[in-house]
């Protein structure tokens, strides 16, 4: 009984470890991408949804042009 | 003492492990033979006969931007190049015919476009990433391997090892 549980816990232990050093299993492969490359998966696919969410978010933080502005830099000009 | 039980458990995790080995077409394996992929023209006529040949295969898709992109540099070399025995095989791996049709009848390219309808040639070869071209030399062998596209770079580097490998003999008997 005891060698049966050693066993059944090396198996389990085998399976798990090769599941997650593997990562041929995870990743979508490189050839199974369309659904993900297609335009309903770009974040900025709906422009009026955009500028609400960013204008939520500039109100929320105080950070008006802080994204999506060009320029940057020191602000001395 | 081992029993059939103990052997049992120890051929279940080595069927574990080996789940994990893949076979990867990488630079020196033979790469599969594309007439017996079960690949479907879709424009430039026939496969032709790549026995001793040096042959681009070069994967795309219709929702792969990068691939779009190479296309055009993929036709200058056709056109360069195919008088001196290059062979271009572009291997479309959509899952549906129709958009990999639509995507050829767009573009028009002027080299030889097939489409991989089960992903089988593109599951055996396990491609990196998209695109991605295998020049494979005379002895049909994976010479060189490119992954992505990276424009001018691409071109430069390809056009070179091709003319390396056009320069080689070949040791297939001539038709």
């Amino acid at each position: 009984m005891k060698h049966r549980i050693v066993l059944f816990a090396l198996v389990s232990a085998g399976a798990f470890l090769s599941g997650c050093a593997n990562t041929n299993f995870a990743p979508v492969k490189p050839w199974e991408r369309a659904t993900l490359a297609s335009y309903a998966m770009r974040p900025d696919r709906d422009g009026l949804h955009t500028a609400m969410m960013e204008h939520t978010f500039f109100s929320r933080e105080t950070a008006s042009g802080g994204r999506g502005v060009g320029g940057s830099g020191c602000g001395c000009n | 003492m081992l029993s059939l039980k103990h052997l049992l458990w120890g051929a279940a995790l080595a069927g574990v492990a080996l789940i994990s080995v893949r076979a990867e077409v990488k630079v020196g394996s033979p790469f599969p033979a594309l007439a017996s992929a079960g690949l479907v023209p879709l424009s430039g006529g026939a496969l032709p006969e790549t026995a001793g040949k040096v042959v681009l295969v070069d994967f795309w898709a219709s929702w792969c931007a990068p691939c779009k992109a190479s296309f055009p540099m993929i036709a200058k070399l056709h056109q360069d190049l195919a008088g001196r025995g290059l062979v271009i095989a572009a291997v479309g791996i959509d899952e549906k015919p129709a958009l990999a049709a639509a995507f050829v009848k767009k573009l028009a390219p002027p080299f030889l476009t097939l489409h991989d309808p089960q992903q089988k040639l593109v599951q055996q070869v396990v491609v990196p990433t998209m695109p991605t071209s295998y020049l494979v030399g005379r002895d049909g062998r994976v010479r060189f391997v490119h992954e992505g596209f990276h424009g001018d770079a691409t071109d430069r580097e390809l056009r070179k090892e091709i003319e390396t490998l056009l320069a080689e003999k070949s040791n297939h008997p001539a038709p």
